[in-house]
């Protein structure tokens, strides 16, 4: 059985390394990993997104609509943008956040949806990773928030999770990492 | 000692020529294929560079490879384009130092213009080429190509593509031996490719080619895995991964040579097998190579454009795919350029003087996305300044017969990056001025190759290992060339930049205007956020109109808002603002 996790939220968010983390605990927890990102032109405030695959062997890199059993989205239209990737049953994790695309912003295009209604019809766990940041002293950890509220849908141990994280943040930031990590899972579990 | 390692496909190619004793890497930035040099640079004991464009870097890389050095060249597929012409003909040359080109294809043009096929390349050149399907087997791959090119006297591709280029996984590495270099030997028949010694040389092509294409049945890098014999597949590169996932059951001849094709074990895989179906992306050139071997084969039922993935697969076969949720219709979020992009008020001027632009290859290509929307063009690296030498000359010739053009008297300027123009700007340049053409050239000097994830070249003087060389003055090398109006502005000062479009598309001979201003991102601090004043603002929305990602329009309120966090204080919508309600919040205390 392979897990397929799909990652997606705005150019700049962070989702490159969060994806990294979660690559690196499939691994480190003896399961096989393939991780794809887009990057070059959709960094500049683009949507985009990343996918990380694990199992006992996991053979193409990407996915396609109705496969994904997580979706962890760092904002909220962008979850919605790729909603139906997620299969029957998957999960949405999604940072509480609206990041208006600039036709919105500035009124040229109207949003048509709800997005807090829609989530909520999709079962969408509602995390508030930017605040939850922020109060940890580590605006930029919001990523790191998101992979303890995933970690409560994966099989991997806790330890693991914290050693991956202890090696990839810069080592002033790794309190603050740990604590978002725990209060992410924390928010997950009160749900 | 073997160990394991969480790498890209890019970093793992690098990773495997640094093991094989390459003395050099040589390349030019390009998504999906940068990353490959960044990491070979940051390597013990190995010489890399940036070249100005692909053409040079595989002449480096044919310099070194006469000398002995085993060397790795980079590029993505459009690079191929420019690096085709020393390629044809080190397809006859052959080697001397193993010689490796990575390529790297983007189909779904996830960050390029087209979506050509690079396989194309291998058997135009009659060149080998390698296919690795996932990152471990570009780092085996690589290994092999430096093995091969020596053994074969051939130039190598090895043909990557995004989800190779860009997928991680844990790959198994070894350690690297030191440098590997041959025996060096004049041998005029062999490097001098004048007919008399091209036509011998053309023979030896054809003979190494074949010859590996005999040892290609049984390689270990083209692969059988029989399984139900009622459906074949034929597939390479990350396209077998899609199959592996799509069609568990079915039969694969998985080729990790795809230049030459191994025609016996086609053939004996042919006749295994009920059916024989070619999986491709973005071409379908096995299938005809295929098909003209006599080999009778179908290709997947579906466009053969964009990215495959393992449900298209399923669907052209006709074989069910996953139950797929409600799609909802989000606003779309297209990148731009950043807050504080030194190219916006550029574009701004350009768009309200209502110039044809003939765009490029960079960043500023975002210029032409609302609403800014002020570029009308963008083909390849260095076509901004040549088409707009075309278009000026097809005006000139309506005004010569007496008729109104058809292209108007809108002013016609062209536009490229610093490090654009360093790749193929120059000779368009150098071909207005000898024509005695007109128009004018922009070019963005933002310090760095932005749009690659920052590298340095030759007009920022800036290495491959960031250190300062001599950089590339544009202004005299422009003068020397022969442009006579040569200016430089500061892109920031819209009234500066307005003037300056103004006076150069007026003046009657070709015109090159510099605007130098570092990209905002090079910088990690900047100047105090800009306000708008609520009861000055009149809600004309100009502001809106510059496509800051910081600038945000309450419908409700009918005034405009500057998000704070996003802005980087560039001042470009106080200076638009014709009430003066924008103001910078230095010395404000809240």
């Amino acid at each position: 059985m392979t897990t397929t996790v799909m990652l997606c939220g705005v150019g700049g968010q962070g989702t490159i390394l969060a994806a990294d983390i979660l690559a690196k605990t499939a691994a480190q927890s003896g399961l096989d990993v393939k991780l794809s990102e887009i990057h070059g032109m959709a960094q500049r405030g683009g949507s985009v997104t990343t996918i990380v695959r694990f199992g006992e062997k996991v053979f193409a890199p990407v996915t396609d609509p109705g496969e994904v059993d997580a979706l962890v989205s760092f904002e909220m239209l962008e979850a919605l943008r790729y909603a139906h990737f997620v299969k029957k049953g998957g999960r949405f994790f999604v940072n509480n956040e609206v990041i208006e695309p600039l036709s919105v912003a500035v009124g040229t295009l109207k949003l048509e949806l709800d997005p807090l209604q829609k989530l909520n019809e999709l079962g969408a766990e509602l995390v508030d990773a930017s605040r939850i940041a922020q109060n940890v002293g580590s605006p930029k950890s919001a990523n790191i928030v998101l992979m303890g509220a995933l970690s409560q849908a994966l099989p991997f141990e806790e330890d693991v999770w914290r050693e991956v994280i202890t090696k990839r943040v810069p080592p002033k930031t790794l309190a603050a990492n740990l604590e978002a990590f725990d209060l992410g899972a924390q928010s997950v579990r009160a749900q | 000692m073997e160990s394991q390692l969480l790498l890209s496909g890019n970093e793992a190619v690098a990773r495997a020529a640094w093991e094989v004793g390459v003395d050099m890497g040589v390349g030019y930035p390009g998504t999906p294929s940068t990353e490959t040099l960044e990491a070979l640079s940051k390597l013990e004991d190995v010489y890399t560079e940036w070249s100005p464009n692909e053409k040079v870097a595989l002449e480096v890389a044919a310099g070194a490879s006469f000398a002995g050095s085993r060397v790795l060249v980079t590029m993505k597929h459009v690079g191929l384009n420019v690096a085709a012409d020393p390629l044809m003909t080190l397809a006859y040359t052959g080697v001397n130092g193993g010689l490796v080109i990575l390529v790297a294809d983007d189909p779904g043009m996830h960050s390029s213009q087209n979506e050509q096929d690079s396989h194309n390349y291998a058997g135009f050149a009659g060149v080998i080429m390698l296919d690795p399907a996932d990152p471990q087997e570009a780092y085996d791959m690589t290994k092999r190509a430096f093995e091969i090119s020596e053994s074969h006297d051939s130039v190598v591709i090895v043909r990557s593509s995004v989800r190779v280029a860009h997928t991680k996984q844990m790959v198994s590495v070894g350690e690297r031996k030191g440098a590997i270099k041959q025996a060096f030997k004049r041998n005029p028949a062999k490097w001098i490719m004048m007919p008399a010694y091209a036509k011998g040389a053309r023979i030896k092509r054809d003979d190494h080619l074949a010859t590996f294409a005999q040892s290609a049945n049984c390689d270990e890098l083209n692969r059988v895995e029989l399984a139900d014999k009622t459906l074949g597949i034929i597939c390479s590169g990350v396209v077998y991964t899609y199959v592996k996932e799509a069609l568990p059951e079915a039969s694969i001849l998985k080729l990790g040579i795809t230049n030459p094709l191994p025609q016996a074990l086609l053939e004996e895989f042919a006749h295994s097998v009920e059916r024989v179906v070619v999986a491709e992306e973005a071409d379908s050139i096995l299938e005809r190579e295929i098909r003209a071997a006599g080999i009778e084969c179908e290709g997947l039922s579906c466009p053969r454009r964009g990215e495959l993935t393992p449900a298209l697969i399923r669907a052209a076969l006709g074989l069910s795919t996953a139950e797929v949720n409600e799609a909802f219709t989000v606003a779309p979020r297209p990148p731009m350029l950043c807050s504080g992009c030194p190219h916006r008020p550029v574009f701004y001027a350009l768009k309200k003087m209502g110039a044809i632009v003939t765009g490029d290859i960079g960043c500023y290509t975002l210029g032409a996305i609302p609403p800014l929307e002020a570029i009308d063009t963008c083909v390849c690296m260095g076509a901004s300044v040549s088409m707009a030498h075309g278009l000026e000359v097809s005006r000139s010739l309506d005004k010569k017969r007496g008729e109104e053009s058809t292209t108007g008297d809108a002013p016609v300027v062209g536009i490229i990056g610093d490090s654009t123009f360093a790749h193929s700007g120059i000779t368009g340049a150098v071909n207005t001025v000898y024509n005695a053409g007109g128009g004018t050239i922009v070019i963005l000097d933002n310090r760095i190759t932005a749009m690659t994830g920052h590298q340095g070249n030759p007009v920022n003087g800036i290495t491959l290992q960031h250190r300062a060389t001599k950089e590339l003055e544009l202004e005299p090398l422009l003068r020397a060339c022969g442009v006579d109006r040569v200016r430089t502005e500061d892109p920031n000062d819209l009234a500066a930049v307005t003037n300056a479009l103004k006076e150069e598309t007026s003046a009657d001979e070709f015109s090159v205007i510099i605007f130098r201003s570092p990209c905002i991102l090079l910088t990690r601090s900047w100047p105090a956020a800009y306000k708008v004043d609520v009861a000055t603002c009149r809600g004309c929305k100009v502001c809106t109109k510059l496509g800051c990602p910081a600038i945000e329009f309450d419908s409700q309120t009918r005034k405009a808002h500057i998000d704070e966090k996003g802005c980087r204080g560039c001042g470009l919508c106080e200076q638009v603002c014709d009430f003066g309600a924008i103001a910078c919040t230095e010395g404000e205390t809240n």
